[in-house]
Protein backbone atom coordinates (compact mmCIF):
# COMPACT_ATOMS: atom_id res chain seq x y z
CA UNK A 1 0.00 0.00 0.00
CA UNK A 2 1.94 3.50 -1.26
CA UNK A 3 2.10 5.49 1.77
CA UNK A 4 0.93 8.83 -0.12
CA UNK A 5 -2.65 7.42 -0.50
CA UNK A 6 -5.63 8.94 1.15
CA UNK A 7 -8.28 6.73 2.83
CA UNK A 8 -11.49 7.95 2.03
CA UNK A 9 -14.13 5.95 4.97
CA UNK A 10 -17.83 6.74 4.64
CA UNK A 11 -19.41 5.96 7.94
CA UNK A 12 -23.33 5.46 7.95
CA UNK A 13 -25.39 6.54 10.99
CA UNK A 14 -28.82 6.51 11.77
CA UNK A 15 -29.55 9.74 14.39
CA UNK A 16 -27.19 9.51 17.08
CA UNK A 17 -27.81 5.72 18.48
CA UNK A 18 -25.60 4.14 20.70
CA UNK A 19 -23.99 1.75 18.45
CA UNK A 20 -23.02 4.64 15.93
CA UNK A 21 -21.31 7.10 18.36
CA UNK A 22 -19.57 4.11 19.57
CA UNK A 23 -18.42 3.35 15.84
CA UNK A 24 -17.65 6.99 14.80
CA UNK A 25 -15.24 7.10 18.09
CA UNK A 26 -13.60 3.59 17.01
CA UNK A 27 -13.01 4.30 13.79
CA UNK A 28 -11.17 7.87 14.67
CA UNK A 29 -9.19 6.79 16.94
CA UNK A 30 -7.73 3.91 14.77
CA UNK A 31 -7.00 6.34 11.96
CA UNK A 32 -5.24 8.84 14.62
CA UNK A 33 -3.02 5.57 15.56
CA UNK A 34 -2.59 4.08 11.65
CA UNK A 35 -3.30 6.56 9.14
CA UNK A 36 -2.22 10.01 10.65
CA UNK A 37 -3.30 12.52 7.57
CA UNK A 38 -3.90 10.36 5.29
CA UNK A 39 -7.85 9.43 6.02
CA UNK A 40 -10.89 11.38 5.38
CA UNK A 41 -14.01 10.38 7.22
CA UNK A 42 -17.81 11.25 6.12
CA UNK A 43 -20.35 10.93 8.36
CA UNK A 44 -23.87 10.15 6.89
CA UNK A 45 -26.54 10.17 9.01
CA UNK A 46 -29.48 8.34 7.15
CA UNK A 47 -32.46 9.67 8.76
CA UNK A 48 -31.63 12.94 7.01
CA UNK A 49 -30.38 11.74 3.94
CA UNK A 50 -32.23 8.05 3.80
CA UNK A 51 -31.61 8.15 -0.34
CA UNK A 52 -28.15 7.56 -0.04
CA UNK A 53 -28.51 4.13 1.34
CA UNK A 54 -29.07 2.38 -1.69
CA UNK A 55 -25.89 3.63 -3.82
CA UNK A 56 -23.52 2.19 -0.97
CA UNK A 57 -26.08 -0.61 -0.57
CA UNK A 58 -26.67 -0.32 2.95
CA UNK A 59 -28.65 -1.83 4.94
CA UNK A 60 -27.05 -2.47 8.65
CA UNK A 61 -26.43 0.46 10.98
CA UNK A 62 -23.56 1.30 11.58
CA UNK A 63 -21.59 0.63 8.72
CA UNK A 64 -18.21 1.59 7.72
CA UNK A 65 -17.72 1.98 4.19
CA UNK A 66 -13.73 2.14 2.76
CA UNK A 67 -14.30 3.70 -0.71
CA UNK A 68 -10.51 4.60 -1.59
CA UNK A 69 -8.83 2.96 -1.70
CA UNK A 70 -10.41 0.59 -3.66
CA UNK A 71 -11.67 -2.60 -3.71
CA UNK A 72 -14.75 -1.65 -1.58
CA UNK A 73 -14.96 -2.77 1.69
CA UNK A 74 -17.39 -2.83 4.24
CA UNK A 75 -17.64 -3.28 8.11
CA UNK A 76 -20.71 -3.90 9.69
CA UNK A 77 -21.28 -3.26 13.72
CA UNK A 78 -19.96 -0.66 16.18
CA UNK A 79 -16.56 -1.59 14.87
CA UNK A 80 -15.29 -2.73 18.87
CA UNK A 81 -13.03 -5.37 17.39
CA UNK A 82 -9.56 -3.48 16.65
CA UNK A 83 -8.11 -6.06 14.51
CA UNK A 84 -11.01 -7.20 13.22
CA UNK A 85 -11.68 -3.70 11.57
CA UNK A 86 -7.80 -3.26 10.59
CA UNK A 87 -8.14 -6.75 8.50
CA UNK A 88 -10.85 -5.66 6.97
CA UNK A 89 -9.87 -2.09 6.01
CA UNK A 90 -6.52 -3.44 5.32
CA UNK A 91 -4.79 -1.31 6.69
CA UNK A 92 -1.47 -2.23 7.92
CA UNK A 93 0.15 -0.99 10.92
CA UNK A 94 2.45 2.05 10.61
CA UNK A 95 5.02 -0.10 12.25
CA UNK A 96 5.71 -2.08 9.60
CA UNK B 1 -52.51 -2.79 24.77
CA UNK B 2 -53.80 -4.04 21.47
CA UNK B 3 -57.18 -2.68 20.46
CA UNK B 4 -59.76 -5.64 19.42
CA UNK B 5 -61.46 -4.48 16.46
CA UNK B 6 -65.30 -6.26 15.87
CA UNK B 7 -65.33 -4.95 12.07
CA UNK B 8 -65.00 -7.17 9.36
CA UNK B 9 -61.66 -7.51 8.24
CA UNK B 10 -60.49 -6.20 4.73
CA UNK B 11 -58.84 -7.05 1.98
CA UNK B 12 -56.27 -6.30 -0.57
CA UNK B 13 -57.66 -8.07 -4.33
CA UNK B 14 -54.19 -10.30 -5.17
CA UNK B 15 -54.82 -9.37 -9.08
CA UNK B 16 -54.18 -13.24 -9.47
CA UNK B 17 -56.67 -14.83 -11.13
CA UNK B 18 -58.77 -17.41 -9.14
CA UNK B 19 -57.60 -16.24 -5.75
CA UNK B 20 -59.70 -13.76 -4.48
CA UNK B 21 -62.16 -16.39 -4.77
CA UNK B 22 -60.89 -19.22 -2.51
CA UNK B 23 -59.65 -16.16 -0.04
CA UNK B 24 -62.97 -14.47 -0.23
CA UNK B 25 -61.67 -10.95 -1.18
CA UNK B 26 -57.90 -10.79 -1.42
CA UNK B 27 -55.16 -10.81 1.34
CA UNK B 28 -55.18 -9.37 4.74
CA UNK B 29 -55.01 -5.34 4.11
CA UNK B 30 -52.14 -3.55 5.40
CA UNK B 31 -50.56 -6.91 6.86
CA UNK B 32 -47.63 -9.08 5.53
CA UNK B 33 -48.43 -12.54 3.67
CA UNK B 34 -45.45 -15.13 3.78
CA UNK B 35 -45.46 -16.96 -0.15
CA UNK B 36 -43.62 -20.22 0.65
CA UNK B 37 -42.64 -22.80 -1.54
CA UNK B 38 -39.41 -24.83 -3.03
CA UNK B 39 -36.82 -23.32 -5.51
CA UNK B 40 -38.78 -22.71 -8.98
CA UNK B 41 -42.51 -23.14 -7.80
CA UNK B 42 -43.08 -19.05 -8.90
CA UNK B 43 -42.87 -17.55 -5.66
CA UNK B 44 -41.26 -14.04 -7.42
CA UNK B 45 -43.73 -14.50 -9.99
CA UNK B 46 -46.33 -14.78 -7.42
CA UNK B 47 -44.80 -11.62 -5.67
CA UNK B 48 -44.52 -9.73 -8.68
CA UNK B 49 -48.05 -10.11 -10.16
CA UNK B 50 -49.01 -9.02 -6.70
CA UNK B 51 -47.09 -5.53 -6.61
CA UNK B 52 -47.61 -5.23 -10.97
CA UNK B 53 -51.62 -5.78 -11.03
CA UNK B 54 -51.58 -3.83 -7.76
CA UNK B 55 -50.74 -0.63 -9.72
CA UNK B 56 -52.87 -1.52 -13.38
CA UNK B 57 -55.52 -2.44 -11.57
CA UNK B 58 -56.41 -1.12 -8.55
CA UNK B 59 -53.87 2.10 -8.29
CA UNK B 60 -51.86 1.06 -5.62
CA UNK B 61 -47.86 1.97 -6.14
CA UNK B 62 -45.60 -0.85 -4.94
CA UNK B 63 -41.93 -1.21 -3.82
CA UNK B 64 -40.24 -4.63 -4.78
CA UNK B 65 -37.25 -5.17 -2.54
CA UNK B 66 -35.01 -8.07 -4.02
CA UNK B 67 -32.61 -9.75 -2.33
CA UNK B 68 -31.45 -11.98 -4.53
CA UNK B 69 -31.94 -10.42 -8.23
CA UNK B 70 -31.21 -7.63 -9.87
CA UNK B 71 -33.55 -4.31 -11.16
CA UNK B 72 -32.30 -5.09 -14.50
CA UNK B 73 -32.88 -8.96 -14.51
CA UNK B 74 -36.03 -8.73 -13.09
CA UNK B 75 -37.37 -6.32 -15.86
CA UNK B 76 -36.11 -8.52 -18.21
CA UNK B 77 -37.70 -11.75 -16.55
CA UNK B 78 -40.59 -10.32 -16.66
CA UNK B 79 -41.04 -8.95 -19.79
CA UNK B 80 -42.79 -11.98 -21.26
CA UNK B 81 -45.41 -11.76 -19.38
CA UNK B 82 -45.86 -7.83 -20.18
CA UNK B 83 -44.58 -6.43 -16.53
CA UNK B 84 -43.40 -3.16 -17.97
CA UNK B 85 -41.50 -2.70 -15.09
CA UNK B 86 -39.07 0.18 -16.97
CA UNK B 87 -42.29 2.10 -17.65
CA UNK B 88 -44.28 1.82 -14.16
CA UNK B 89 -41.15 3.24 -12.71
CA UNK B 90 -40.99 5.75 -14.69
CA UNK B 91 -44.30 6.72 -13.98
CA UNK B 92 -43.27 6.63 -10.19
CA UNK B 93 -45.90 3.92 -9.68
CA UNK B 94 -43.26 0.88 -8.83
CA UNK B 95 -39.71 0.88 -7.14
CA UNK B 96 -37.38 -1.55 -6.80
CA UNK B 97 -34.54 -1.86 -4.77
CA UNK B 98 -32.01 -4.36 -4.99
CA UNK B 99 -30.60 -5.21 -1.63
CA UNK B 100 -26.75 -6.75 -3.08
CA UNK B 101 -25.11 -8.93 0.32
CA UNK B 102 -22.07 -9.64 -0.94
CA UNK B 103 -20.28 -11.87 1.96
CA UNK B 104 -17.32 -11.45 0.94
CA UNK B 105 -16.62 -7.74 1.37
CA UNK B 106 -18.53 -7.55 4.38
CA UNK B 107 -16.80 -7.52 7.64
CA UNK B 108 -19.02 -7.34 11.29
CA UNK B 109 -17.69 -6.75 14.48
CA UNK B 110 -19.80 -5.23 16.90
CA UNK B 111 -23.46 -4.75 17.48
CA UNK B 112 -25.52 -3.03 14.92
CA UNK B 113 -28.76 -3.42 13.56
CA UNK B 114 -30.72 -3.15 10.24
CA UNK B 115 -31.83 0.10 10.35
CA UNK B 116 -30.69 0.90 7.24
CA UNK B 117 -32.89 -1.67 5.52
CA UNK B 118 -35.58 -0.32 7.13
CA UNK B 119 -35.02 3.38 6.15
CA UNK B 120 -34.49 2.05 2.73
CA UNK B 121 -37.98 0.54 2.79
CA UNK B 122 -39.76 3.48 4.41
CA UNK B 123 -38.14 6.19 1.92
CA UNK B 124 -39.27 3.89 -0.79
CA UNK B 125 -42.87 3.31 0.27
CA UNK B 126 -42.71 7.34 1.40
CA UNK B 127 -41.84 8.53 -1.96
CA UNK B 128 -44.21 6.64 -4.27
CA UNK B 129 -46.95 6.56 -1.73
CA UNK B 130 -46.54 2.34 -1.80
CA UNK B 131 -49.44 0.32 -0.70
CA UNK B 132 -47.78 -2.64 -1.47
CA UNK B 133 -44.29 -4.39 -1.09
CA UNK B 134 -42.35 -7.72 -1.69
CA UNK B 135 -39.91 -8.84 -0.15
CA UNK B 136 -37.77 -11.23 -1.91
CA UNK B 137 -36.64 -13.46 -0.56
CA UNK B 138 -35.49 -12.01 3.27
CA UNK B 139 -33.55 -15.11 3.91
CA UNK B 140 -31.13 -14.19 2.21
CA UNK B 141 -29.62 -12.23 4.74
CA UNK B 142 -29.03 -15.22 6.94
CA UNK B 143 -26.54 -16.24 4.28
CA UNK B 144 -24.47 -12.74 3.80
CA UNK B 145 -24.74 -12.11 7.50
CA UNK B 146 -23.42 -14.28 10.84
CA UNK B 147 -25.24 -12.90 14.05
CA UNK B 148 -28.30 -14.97 13.51
CA UNK B 149 -29.95 -13.99 17.12
CA UNK B 150 -29.59 -11.07 15.72
CA UNK B 151 -30.95 -11.39 12.56
CA UNK B 152 -33.96 -12.89 13.55
CA UNK B 153 -34.87 -10.17 16.00
CA UNK B 154 -34.98 -7.75 13.26
CA UNK B 155 -36.55 -9.70 10.83
CA UNK B 156 -39.61 -10.00 13.53
CA UNK B 157 -39.06 -5.93 13.87
CA UNK B 158 -39.35 -5.43 10.19
CA UNK B 159 -42.73 -7.34 9.69
CA UNK B 160 -44.13 -4.96 13.00
CA UNK B 161 -42.82 -2.22 11.48
CA UNK B 162 -44.54 -3.03 8.15
CA UNK B 163 -48.13 -3.80 9.56
CA UNK B 164 -47.90 -0.52 11.48
CA UNK B 165 -47.18 1.22 7.60
CA UNK B 166 -50.31 -0.26 6.80
CA UNK B 167 -48.70 -1.76 3.86
CA UNK B 168 -49.92 -5.09 2.25
CA UNK B 169 -46.36 -6.99 2.23
CA UNK B 170 -45.35 -10.30 0.29
CA UNK B 171 -42.32 -11.89 2.06
CA UNK B 172 -41.27 -14.69 0.12
CA UNK B 173 -39.86 -17.84 2.03
CA UNK B 174 -37.58 -20.80 0.96
CA UNK B 175 -39.07 -24.17 1.89
CA UNK B 176 -37.26 -25.94 4.80
CA UNK B 177 -36.81 -29.65 5.29
CA UNK B 178 -39.02 -29.86 8.46
CA UNK B 179 -40.55 -25.96 8.37
CA UNK B 180 -42.36 -24.53 5.73
CA UNK B 181 -39.51 -21.87 5.57
CA UNK B 182 -35.62 -22.77 6.09
CA UNK B 183 -35.06 -20.05 8.57
CA UNK B 184 -38.51 -20.29 10.17
CA UNK B 185 -40.39 -16.93 8.80
CA UNK B 186 -43.85 -18.66 9.39
CA UNK B 187 -43.25 -17.85 12.99
CA UNK B 188 -42.97 -14.21 12.76
CA UNK B 189 -46.08 -13.96 10.00
CA UNK B 190 -49.01 -15.35 11.69
CA UNK B 191 -51.56 -13.58 9.69
CA UNK B 192 -51.77 -15.26 5.95
CA UNK B 193 -49.62 -18.39 4.77
CA UNK B 194 -49.24 -19.48 1.03
CA UNK B 195 -47.77 -22.67 -0.12
CA UNK B 196 -47.14 -23.20 -3.35
CA UNK B 197 -45.98 -26.84 -4.70
CA UNK B 198 -44.62 -28.07 -7.59
CA UNK B 199 -44.44 -31.76 -8.57
CA UNK B 200 -44.62 -33.85 -11.54
CA UNK B 201 -47.70 -36.71 -11.50
CA UNK B 202 -47.67 -39.08 -14.08
CA UNK B 203 -44.78 -37.19 -16.12
CA UNK B 204 -47.39 -33.91 -16.45
CA UNK B 205 -46.26 -31.08 -14.05
CA UNK B 206 -48.58 -29.77 -11.84
CA UNK B 207 -48.24 -27.23 -9.46
CA UNK B 208 -50.61 -26.42 -6.70
CA UNK B 209 -51.14 -23.94 -4.01
CA UNK B 210 -52.40 -23.88 -0.68
CA UNK B 211 -54.14 -21.76 2.03
CA UNK B 212 -51.79 -23.00 5.40
CA UNK B 213 -53.23 -20.33 7.55
CA UNK B 214 -55.59 -16.95 6.52
CA UNK B 215 -55.92 -15.23 10.25
CA UNK B 216 -59.79 -13.75 10.68
CA UNK B 217 -60.92 -14.47 7.34
CA UNK B 218 -62.21 -17.81 5.78
CA UNK B 219 -60.83 -19.45 3.24
CA UNK B 220 -60.58 -22.48 1.05
CA UNK B 221 -58.65 -25.07 2.77
CA UNK B 222 -58.19 -27.21 -0.74
CA UNK B 223 -54.83 -27.59 -2.56
CA UNK B 224 -55.80 -25.62 -6.11
CA UNK B 225 -53.75 -25.90 -9.17
CA UNK B 226 -52.31 -22.82 -10.72
CA UNK B 227 -50.72 -22.45 -13.88
CA UNK B 228 -48.18 -20.14 -15.19
CA UNK B 229 -48.62 -18.91 -18.62
CA UNK B 230 -47.74 -15.64 -20.70
CA UNK B 231 -50.82 -14.10 -18.81
CA UNK B 232 -48.86 -15.13 -15.38
CA UNK B 233 -50.41 -16.99 -12.33
CA UNK B 234 -54.11 -18.33 -12.53
CA UNK B 235 -55.33 -20.31 -9.68
CA UNK B 236 -58.34 -22.90 -10.81
CA UNK B 237 -60.56 -23.11 -7.51
CA UNK B 238 -62.13 -26.31 -7.79
CA UNK B 239 -64.83 -25.78 -5.52
CA UNK B 240 -67.92 -25.81 -7.31
CA UNK B 241 -70.10 -22.45 -7.50
CA UNK B 242 -73.95 -22.28 -6.09
CA UNK B 243 -76.61 -23.40 -7.36
CA UNK B 244 -78.57 -20.38 -7.55
CA UNK B 245 -78.17 -19.47 -11.60
CA UNK B 246 -81.40 -18.46 -13.70
CA UNK B 247 -82.99 -21.36 -16.31
CA UNK B 248 -84.26 -19.83 -18.87
CA UNK B 249 -87.53 -21.22 -20.57
CA UNK B 250 -86.72 -20.52 -23.78
CA UNK B 251 -86.20 -23.42 -26.74
CA UNK B 252 -83.67 -24.12 -28.77
CA UNK B 253 -83.41 -27.16 -31.62
CA UNK B 254 -81.05 -30.09 -30.74
CA UNK B 255 -80.15 -29.26 -34.55
CA UNK B 256 -82.47 -32.13 -35.80
CA UNK B 257 -85.68 -31.58 -36.15
CA UNK B 258 -87.32 -35.08 -35.40
CA UNK B 259 -85.21 -35.42 -32.33
CA UNK B 260 -86.34 -32.00 -31.48
CA UNK B 261 -89.78 -33.85 -31.31
CA UNK B 262 -89.25 -36.52 -29.28
CA UNK B 263 -89.62 -34.10 -26.10
CA UNK B 264 -92.68 -32.52 -25.04
CA UNK B 265 -91.36 -28.84 -25.82
CA UNK B 266 -90.04 -29.27 -29.23
CA UNK B 267 -86.45 -29.07 -28.13
CA UNK B 268 -84.13 -28.39 -25.05
CA UNK B 269 -83.73 -25.42 -22.71
CA UNK B 270 -81.12 -22.74 -23.52
CA UNK B 271 -78.34 -22.92 -21.12
CA UNK B 272 -78.67 -26.39 -20.47
CA UNK B 273 -76.07 -29.19 -20.73
CA UNK B 274 -76.53 -32.80 -22.59
CA UNK B 275 -74.59 -35.99 -22.44
CA UNK B 276 -74.16 -37.91 -25.72
CA UNK B 277 -72.59 -41.04 -24.57
CA UNK B 278 -71.92 -44.12 -26.72
CA UNK B 279 -69.18 -46.98 -27.30
CA UNK B 280 -66.82 -46.54 -29.96
CA UNK B 281 -68.39 -45.18 -33.84
CA UNK B 282 -71.94 -44.63 -32.92
CA UNK B 283 -72.04 -41.02 -34.23
CA UNK B 284 -71.47 -38.97 -31.14
CA UNK B 285 -68.97 -36.67 -32.82
CA UNK B 286 -72.05 -36.28 -35.66
CA UNK B 287 -74.66 -35.53 -32.97
CA UNK B 288 -72.49 -32.95 -31.56
CA UNK B 289 -71.73 -31.83 -35.07
CA UNK B 290 -75.49 -31.17 -35.96
CA UNK B 291 -75.64 -29.52 -32.60
CA UNK B 292 -72.62 -27.05 -33.15
CA UNK B 293 -74.17 -26.24 -36.81
CA UNK B 294 -78.01 -25.16 -35.60
CA UNK B 295 -76.13 -23.55 -32.62
CA UNK B 296 -74.21 -21.52 -35.58
CA UNK B 297 -76.94 -21.44 -37.60
CA UNK B 298 -78.89 -19.29 -35.02
CA UNK B 299 -75.96 -17.11 -35.51
CA UNK B 300 -74.91 -18.17 -32.32
CA UNK B 301 -70.95 -18.12 -31.56
CA UNK B 302 -70.25 -22.03 -31.11
CA UNK B 303 -66.60 -23.49 -29.27
CA UNK B 304 -66.21 -26.65 -30.35
CA UNK B 305 -62.98 -28.88 -28.18
CA UNK B 306 -61.82 -31.08 -30.03
CA UNK B 307 -60.09 -33.84 -28.23
CA UNK B 308 -59.76 -36.38 -31.03
CA UNK B 309 -59.63 -34.70 -34.52
CA UNK B 310 -57.80 -31.90 -35.91
CA UNK B 311 -59.79 -28.58 -36.78
CA UNK B 312 -59.63 -29.59 -40.49
CA UNK B 313 -59.99 -34.14 -40.10
CA UNK B 314 -63.34 -32.71 -38.17
CA UNK B 315 -64.56 -30.18 -41.57
CA UNK B 316 -63.53 -32.57 -43.98
CA UNK B 317 -65.01 -35.40 -42.17
CA UNK B 318 -68.56 -33.68 -41.41
CA UNK B 319 -68.17 -31.92 -45.34
CA UNK B 320 -69.13 -35.51 -46.54
CA UNK B 321 -72.26 -36.22 -43.92
CA UNK B 322 -73.33 -32.71 -45.73
CA UNK B 323 -72.45 -30.45 -42.11
CA UNK B 324 -70.87 -27.58 -43.58
CA UNK B 325 -68.03 -26.36 -40.97
CA UNK B 326 -65.99 -24.45 -43.40
CA UNK B 327 -68.81 -21.56 -43.75
CA UNK B 328 -69.28 -21.29 -39.98
CA UNK B 329 -65.71 -20.92 -39.09
CA UNK B 330 -65.43 -18.51 -42.11
CA UNK B 331 -68.25 -16.38 -40.79
CA UNK B 332 -66.56 -16.57 -37.02
CA UNK B 333 -69.87 -18.65 -35.75
CA UNK B 334 -67.70 -21.96 -35.48
CA UNK B 335 -64.29 -21.44 -33.42
CA UNK B 336 -62.86 -25.43 -33.16
CA UNK B 337 -60.03 -25.73 -30.45
CA UNK B 338 -58.10 -28.97 -30.92
CA UNK B 339 -55.61 -30.35 -28.67
CA UNK B 340 -54.27 -33.75 -27.61
CA UNK B 341 -55.52 -34.69 -23.85
CA UNK B 342 -52.35 -35.78 -22.81
CA UNK B 343 -50.20 -33.05 -23.72
CA UNK B 344 -51.55 -30.83 -20.84
CA UNK B 345 -52.29 -31.32 -17.45
CA UNK B 346 -56.71 -31.15 -17.11
CA UNK B 347 -56.20 -27.94 -15.25
CA UNK B 348 -54.44 -26.62 -18.10
CA UNK B 349 -57.14 -27.60 -20.40
CA UNK B 350 -59.57 -25.95 -18.15
CA UNK B 351 -57.76 -22.83 -18.13
CA UNK B 352 -57.55 -22.60 -21.99
CA UNK B 353 -61.18 -23.65 -21.79
CA UNK B 354 -61.80 -20.66 -19.59
CA UNK B 355 -59.79 -18.27 -21.44
CA UNK B 356 -61.48 -18.73 -23.95
CA UNK B 357 -64.61 -18.47 -22.74
CA UNK B 358 -63.88 -15.04 -21.89
CA UNK B 359 -62.07 -14.13 -25.36
CA UNK B 360 -64.91 -15.80 -27.34
CA UNK B 361 -67.92 -15.48 -25.33
CA UNK B 362 -69.79 -18.37 -27.24
CA UNK B 363 -73.32 -19.35 -26.51
CA UNK B 364 -73.12 -23.07 -26.87
CA UNK B 365 -70.04 -24.99 -26.03
CA UNK B 366 -69.04 -28.79 -27.06
CA UNK B 367 -66.47 -30.92 -25.55
CA UNK B 368 -65.41 -33.54 -27.90
CA UNK B 369 -65.10 -35.97 -25.80
CA UNK B 370 -65.15 -35.25 -22.10
CA UNK B 371 -64.35 -38.55 -21.19
CA UNK B 372 -60.88 -37.57 -22.51
CA UNK B 373 -60.53 -35.10 -19.68
CA UNK B 374 -61.60 -37.58 -17.32
CA UNK B 375 -58.83 -40.08 -17.89
CA UNK B 376 -55.79 -37.43 -17.62
CA UNK B 377 -57.02 -37.03 -14.28
CA UNK B 378 -57.22 -39.52 -11.61
CA UNK B 379 -58.20 -37.81 -8.37
CA UNK B 380 -61.19 -36.96 -6.62
CA UNK B 381 -60.21 -33.13 -7.87
CA UNK B 382 -61.58 -34.12 -11.98
CA UNK B 383 -64.58 -34.24 -10.82
CA UNK B 384 -64.58 -31.03 -8.71
CA UNK B 385 -63.07 -29.23 -11.90
CA UNK B 386 -65.85 -31.07 -14.40
CA UNK B 387 -68.97 -29.86 -11.83
CA UNK B 388 -66.78 -26.08 -11.74
CA UNK B 389 -66.63 -26.46 -15.36
CA UNK B 390 -70.66 -26.97 -15.93
CA UNK B 391 -71.79 -24.87 -13.21
CA UNK B 392 -69.38 -21.94 -15.20
CA UNK B 393 -70.93 -22.92 -18.20
CA UNK B 394 -74.46 -23.17 -16.73
CA UNK B 395 -74.44 -19.88 -15.13
CA UNK B 396 -73.43 -17.93 -18.29
CA UNK B 397 -76.30 -19.39 -20.26
CA UNK B 398 -74.42 -21.00 -22.60
CA UNK B 399 -75.74 -24.49 -24.19
CA UNK B 400 -73.00 -27.09 -23.11
CA UNK B 401 -72.75 -30.57 -24.89
CA UNK B 402 -70.53 -33.11 -23.63
CA UNK B 403 -69.76 -36.42 -25.58
CA UNK B 404 -68.40 -39.69 -23.61
CA UNK B 405 -67.12 -42.57 -24.94
CA UNK B 406 -68.44 -45.64 -23.14
CA UNK B 407 -66.89 -48.69 -23.08
CA UNK B 408 -68.04 -51.97 -24.61
CA UNK B 409 -69.29 -54.31 -21.70
CA UNK B 410 -69.22 -51.67 -18.92
CA UNK B 411 -71.90 -49.97 -18.04
CA UNK B 412 -71.95 -46.26 -18.12
CA UNK B 413 -72.02 -46.25 -14.63
CA UNK B 414 -68.79 -48.05 -14.09
CA UNK B 415 -66.99 -44.64 -13.97
CA UNK B 416 -67.31 -42.86 -10.96
CA UNK B 417 -66.78 -39.65 -12.94
CA UNK B 418 -68.70 -39.82 -15.59
CA UNK B 419 -71.33 -41.07 -13.44
CA UNK B 420 -70.96 -37.42 -12.18
CA UNK B 421 -71.03 -35.57 -15.59
CA UNK B 422 -74.48 -37.88 -15.74
CA UNK B 423 -75.72 -36.74 -12.87
CA UNK B 424 -75.48 -32.73 -13.87
CA UNK B 425 -76.03 -32.73 -17.20
CA UNK B 426 -80.32 -31.86 -18.03
CA UNK B 427 -80.52 -34.14 -21.18
CA UNK B 428 -78.58 -37.49 -21.28
CA UNK B 429 -78.80 -39.37 -24.66
CA UNK B 430 -77.57 -42.57 -25.34
CA UNK B 431 -76.03 -43.74 -28.83
CA UNK B 432 -75.93 -47.90 -29.59
CA UNK B 433 -74.32 -49.91 -32.14
CA UNK B 434 -76.79 -53.31 -32.78
CA UNK B 435 -76.80 -56.03 -34.78
CA UNK B 436 -79.93 -56.85 -36.31
CA UNK B 437 -80.57 -59.53 -39.08
CA UNK B 438 -77.20 -59.12 -39.66
CA UNK B 439 -77.51 -55.61 -40.17
CA UNK B 440 -75.76 -52.55 -37.94
CA UNK B 441 -78.70 -50.73 -36.59
CA UNK B 442 -77.60 -47.40 -35.21
CA UNK B 443 -80.10 -46.35 -32.76
CA UNK B 444 -80.94 -43.26 -29.83
CA UNK B 445 -81.97 -43.45 -26.65
CA UNK B 446 -83.21 -40.37 -24.31
CA UNK B 447 -82.26 -41.60 -20.82
CA UNK B 448 -83.15 -38.64 -19.31
CA UNK B 449 -84.19 -35.11 -19.70
CA UNK B 450 -85.21 -32.15 -17.21
CA UNK B 451 -88.02 -30.59 -16.88
CA UNK B 452 -89.95 -32.16 -20.20
CA UNK B 453 -91.83 -35.00 -21.00
CA UNK B 454 -89.97 -37.06 -23.46
CA UNK B 455 -90.16 -40.39 -25.80
CA UNK B 456 -89.36 -43.51 -24.43
CA UNK B 457 -89.02 -44.71 -28.24
CA UNK B 458 -85.23 -46.30 -29.02
CA UNK B 459 -85.06 -44.46 -32.32
CA UNK B 460 -83.32 -45.80 -34.92
CA UNK B 461 -81.00 -43.60 -38.04
CA UNK B 462 -78.92 -44.17 -40.45
CA UNK B 463 -76.11 -41.98 -41.67
CA UNK B 464 -76.52 -40.03 -44.88
CA UNK B 465 -74.92 -37.69 -47.15
CA UNK B 466 -77.17 -34.94 -45.05
CA UNK B 467 -76.01 -35.88 -41.58
CA UNK B 468 -78.12 -38.34 -39.63
CA UNK B 469 -81.91 -39.74 -40.62
CA UNK B 470 -84.09 -40.96 -38.42
CA UNK B 471 -85.67 -44.05 -39.61
CA UNK B 472 -88.35 -44.54 -37.16
CA UNK B 473 -91.52 -42.40 -36.51
CA UNK B 474 -91.40 -40.35 -33.33
CA UNK B 475 -94.17 -41.09 -30.66
CA UNK B 476 -94.55 -38.53 -28.39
Amino acid sequence: MPKQEKWELRLYVAGQTTNSMLALKNITKYCKHHLEGRYVIEVIDLLKNPQLAEGDQIFAIPTLVRKVPEPLRKIIGDLSNEEKVLVGLNIRPVAD
Amino acid sequence: MLKIKQEKLHKTPTGISGLDEITNGGFPMGRPVLICGSAGCGKTLFAAQFLIKGITDYNEPGVFMSFEESASDLTQNFKSLGFDFEKLQAEKKLSIDHVRIERTEIEETGEYDLEGLFIRLNYAIDTIGAKRVVLDTIESLFSGMENVALLRSEIRRLFTWLKEKGVTAIITGERGESSLTRQGLEEYVSDCVILLDFRVIEQIATRRLRIVKYRGSTHGTNEYPFIIDEDGISVLPVTSLKLDYKSSTEIISTGLPLLDKAFTTGGIYRGSSTLITGTAGTSKTILASHFALSSCMRKERTLYFSFEESPDQLVRNMATIGIDFEQAIQSKMLHIHASRPSLLGLEMHLMVLNRLLTELNPRTVIIDPISSLISIGNSSEVGAMLVRLMDTLKINQINALFTSLAHEGYSEHSNSTIDLVSSLADTWLNLKNEERNSQRVRSLFIVKSRGMGHSNNQQDFTITDKGIHFTTPNKK
